[in-house]
């Protein structure tokens, strides 16, 4: 049911305040984001600390593939892309513009998923699996934690795109969109992290 | 299915522990019992465990605290009997694997489960009032967030009867918390219950900088908001800082355990001292978060009781502002004996030096604020009297403590022990049951019995100088923390004045009990009818006591810092709007409670490796989330004549008490 009260304040956060509640919402998500931020923070410092502890095991250099992480790294950026143009659809309200272009997005970010996990698959094979040495530890958990999200972003992207086909563009599917918008592109933005300081440098 | 689950996890030949477990299931069957018997299965639930009104939740963490002070106490008072016993040829009662554990789940409980929970309590009863919000700015998250730490205290007490608990101290160095060394279950519980508590203390964070920043009245500018808000907001700055860096911490050491993975092992490049800068720097705003609150509520009262505005509010919120930004360059004084050379140790000791300063600044404000002003002696003006007596010698302390040099001697000591308890029972736990005979008013309608009060707070205050000085001696004479045996026979006399003190404190404890009861029971003769029964400053005292759900019926302008008191001196306090307008308000939901406890069933399956169990709550969780991101009917309006009549009733209890 979409009564006018959620629509004017936007669900649970709704309070006249002569604030929007949307807005309220939308901080929130930021502040979030940055509390997730420092996770990868200190997922990355970990990793600076361990990036040579090999302990006599393979190095980045003889494990990475860097076309193949290249391949991945399209995927990603080519799907805020389509996110991006998502949200430009969502302000003109073309509802099945959205959805196609969330699909889109949806199916970019699978592929992206289903890489990384063959990634995994293959190293693991290879005897180069995280219990290997304390480097391949920090490799597996800061680019896993990364995937992880994705996948909780591939799930909360499948609800909105039923949401939107089930509610319309009404103001708490745009709020929503909004904040896993910005949670799709902060997990580009540490992709970009990723690929450099643990592909790039691990290889060059 | 049941991983490692087996009744042999079950400790049936410690009489202490079945003791225990045999009085609370009595206690446990006798409460569910009572509940059944006088039908308020359905009152509960309705008006409390699906509530999202920010001053139940903030009532629920205080009882929360109060439940597990008792548990954590026991524990205490287990540690100074032993150790008042096991000196030379005794053995005492306890032997070593379970004092382990009773000192590790000290720490623990002290930390995460009354301490946290007593400051998230006040701020959730009073910030909303203090800001003239209606509720926080996420009811639903605010909920949540309680209920996963409530759970997570859950999980804490199941350990002791369900297989143990970690025994490796209460921060959990590695490599003695890896698998290899503390193989049992009690490690992970440990680590989930944590996790699981930790998370709802992030999203309160989160929702307390929105509601701060975002749901002030108008007029509010950040300088005008009372001193406890501010507290308030750098704190809740503070966690959603450092508890990602917790769990972070726990999430790898997880890695090590369940996957055997090697950030924090001795083998395959492992690194311990990594483990140990992550902890602290998560540890060391957490003191922070822990004491500013309390800093916040003892300027309130100080305020008040002396019928002074506070002196200096400006540099008390420099002041606090600066203690949030240096808590993040201390943290290696936790470790000064790692050997990261003298150049890193002199800026760790020089940054924790610095930040004695603004605390300093915050105590001369203090006694700035009682200097010739008329000071009424309120049970909560003895507790922050007696804090600022007890918090200088703490502090002083710790600035001996931050010289590397000597550092070096004193470290693990019980001199450090003295320290740490000298600044959180002087300062959190003397500010929480101070707050809290300040504001039980507010939130049920009547005052606490002043004669406990005292009782409780000197039996406090005794108790725990006579129960840490001799602590403070045994640092010095060489006696480090945890020991537990010793043959020293000239350390015995000093640990059996500190198990006097522990006694003395345990009585302070029961005084609590006593005045709650002595205070519902005459509840009659000390309402508060005018809703400011300690002719207060700031506006949470304008609403009535208690507090109507919607708190104010029509929001106030800020003009002034001390709103309310302004209000008074103009003759502007009680006046009742000619109209009322509907109020929009949250609806109650179960949400919030049911994700907690498929959380609590996740964790506790990961602690004993049923997979499946586990799965199986986590998909809990998500369900869950996902029919409340379906669930439309949130919130609902409260219609103008209602919220007229609920006020009407607040105007006749003032002409009552005029």
């Amino acid at each position: 049911m979409n009564s006018p009260v959620s629509t004017l304040h936007g669900g649970h956060g709704g309070h006249e305040h002569g604030h929007d509640a949307g807005a309220n919402t939308v901080l929130g998500f930021w502040i979030y984001l940055m509390s997730d931020c420092l996770i990868f923070a200190i997922l990355f410092a970990t990793f600076g600390v361990l990036s040579t502890s090999y302990a006599g095991g393979p190095s980045g250099r003889e494990l990475f593939d860097l076309p193949y992480v290249a391949g991945e790294t399209l995927l990603l950026l080519v799907s805020s892309f389509t996110f991006g143009v998502a949200m430009l659809s969502m302000q003109a309200r073309r509802t099945d513009n959205v959805i196609i272009l969330l699909l889109v997005t949806f199916l970019l970010g699978t592929g992206f998923i289903w890489m990384e996990v063959h990634e995994f698959a293959h190293l693991i094979a290879e005897g180069a699996g995280p219990d290997r040495s304390a480097f391949l530890s920090a490799y597996f958990v800061l680019v896993g934690t990364h995937g992880l999200h994705v996948t909780v972003g591939l799930l909360w992207l499948a609800v909105m795109m039923h949401q939107i086909a089930r509610y319309g563009l009404d103001g708490i599917v745009r709020r929503r969109l909004s904040c896993l918008s910005l949670f799709w592109h902060f997990l580009d933005l540490v992709w970009i992290c990723v690929f450099t300081f643990v592909y790039l440098r691990g290889v060059l | 299915m049941l991983g490692k689950l087996t009744l042999d996890a079950i400790p049936w030949h410690e009489p202490i522990i079945m003791g225990t477990g045999a009085v609370v299931a009595l206690g446990g069957a006798a409460m569910l019992a009572a509940l059944t018997w006088f039908r308020l299965w359905g009152p509960l639930w309705k008006n409390w465990i699906t509530s999202v009104d920010h001053k139940k939740i903030g009532v629920m963490y205080i009882v929360l605290a109060l439940v597990m002070l008792l548990r954590g106490f026991a524990d205490a008072i287990m540690m100074r009997g032993q150790q008042a016993l096991a000196a030379n040829d005794g053995a005492g009662f306890l032997p070593p694997h379970h004092y382990d554990q009773i000192f590790t789940a000290h720490g623990v409980i002290m930390i995460f489960f009354v301490a946290t929970p007593f400051v998230l309590g006040l701020m959730n009863v009073i910030v909303p009032l203090q800001i003239g919000a209606r509720d926080v700015a996420y009811p639903f998250v605010n909920s949540l967030s309680f209920w996963l730490s409530a759970f997570g205290a859950v999980l804490v007490m199941a350990s002791m009867w369900i297989g143990d608990f970690a025994a490796t101290g209460w921060v959990a160095y590695p490599p003695l918390s890896e698998l290899g060394y503390s193989p049992t279950v009690g490690m992970d519980y440990y680590i989930w219950s944590l996790q699981i508590s930790g998370l709802g203390t992030t999203l309160t964070g989160i929702n307390f900088i929105v509601t701060i920043l975002r749901m002030r009245a108008p007029g509010m500018g950040l300088m005008k908001m009372p001193v406890f808000t501010w507290t308030a907001l750098i704190t809740n700055i503070l966690i959603v800082a450092v508890f990602p860096v917790l769990t972070a911490t726990l999430a790898l050491l997880t890695a090590d355990r369940y996957l055997g993975m090697h950030f924090f092992t001795n083998e395959l490049g492992g690194n311990a001292m990594m483990y140990i800068n992550l902890i602290w720097v998560w540890g060391h705003p957490e003191v922070y978060i822990l004491i500013l609150p309390a800093f916040g509520a003892f300027s309130e009262i100080i305020a008040t009781f002396s019928g002074k505005p506070l002196f200096g509010y400006k540099s008390m919120v420099y002041a606090t502002s600066s203690i949030g930004v240096l808590s993040f360059f201390v943290w290696l004084h936790h470790f000064f004996t790692m050997g990261s050379g003298a150049n890193v140790n002199a800026f760790f000791g020089i940054m924790t030096s610095i930040i004695s300063i603004p605390t300093g600044v915050k105590l001369f404000n203090w006694l700035f604020t009682m200097f010739r002003g008329r000071i009424r002696y309120h049970s909560s003006v003895l507790w922050t009297v007696g804090f600022m007596v007890t918090f200088a010698v703490g502090g002083m302390t710790g600035v001996l403590l931050a010289v590397p040099g000597a550092d070096f001697v004193l470290h693990n000591s019980l001199f450090l022990v003295a320290h740490f308890h000298n600044v959180i029972i002087g300062g959190v736990i003397f500010g929480c049951l101070a707050g809290m005979s300040f504001w039980f008013p507010k939130v049920f309608g009547f005052t606490l019995n002043e004669f406990w009060g005292k009782v409780a707070f000197w039996c406090w205050l005794v108790g725990y100088w006579l129960a840490f000085t001799p602590l403070y001696i045994l640092g010095f004479k060489g006696m480090t923390r945890r020991m537990n045996h010793y043959d020293h026979p000239d350390w015995h006399p000093y640990l059996i004045v500190a198990l006097v003190g522990a006694v003395i404190i345990g009585m302070g404890i029961l005084a609590i009990g006593i005045q709650l009861y002595v205070s519902i029971r005459d509840r009659d003769q000390n309402r508060d009818l005018t809703g400011d029964p300690w002719d207060a400053r700031s506006l949470e005292w304008a609403t009535a006591s208690p507090a109507p759900f919607y708190n104010f019926a029509v929001l106030p302008e800020i003009t002034s810092l001390e709103q309310h008191w302004d209000d008074k001196e103009h003759g502007r306090h009680f006046v009742q709007p000619t109209r009322y307008e509907d109020i929009h308000m949250p609806k109650n939901t179960g949400t919030g409670f049911i994700i907690s406890a498929f959380g609590f069933v996740m964790c506790f399956a990961l602690v004993w490796h049923m997979w499946a169990i586990a799965a199986a709550g986590l998909l809990g969780v998500i369900g869950t989330f996902l029919f409340r991101a379906y669930d439309r009917d949130v919130d609902y309006w409260v219609p103008a004549a209602e919220v007229q009549a609920i006020e009407r009733r607040r105007t006749d209890m003032i002409r009552k008490a005029a």
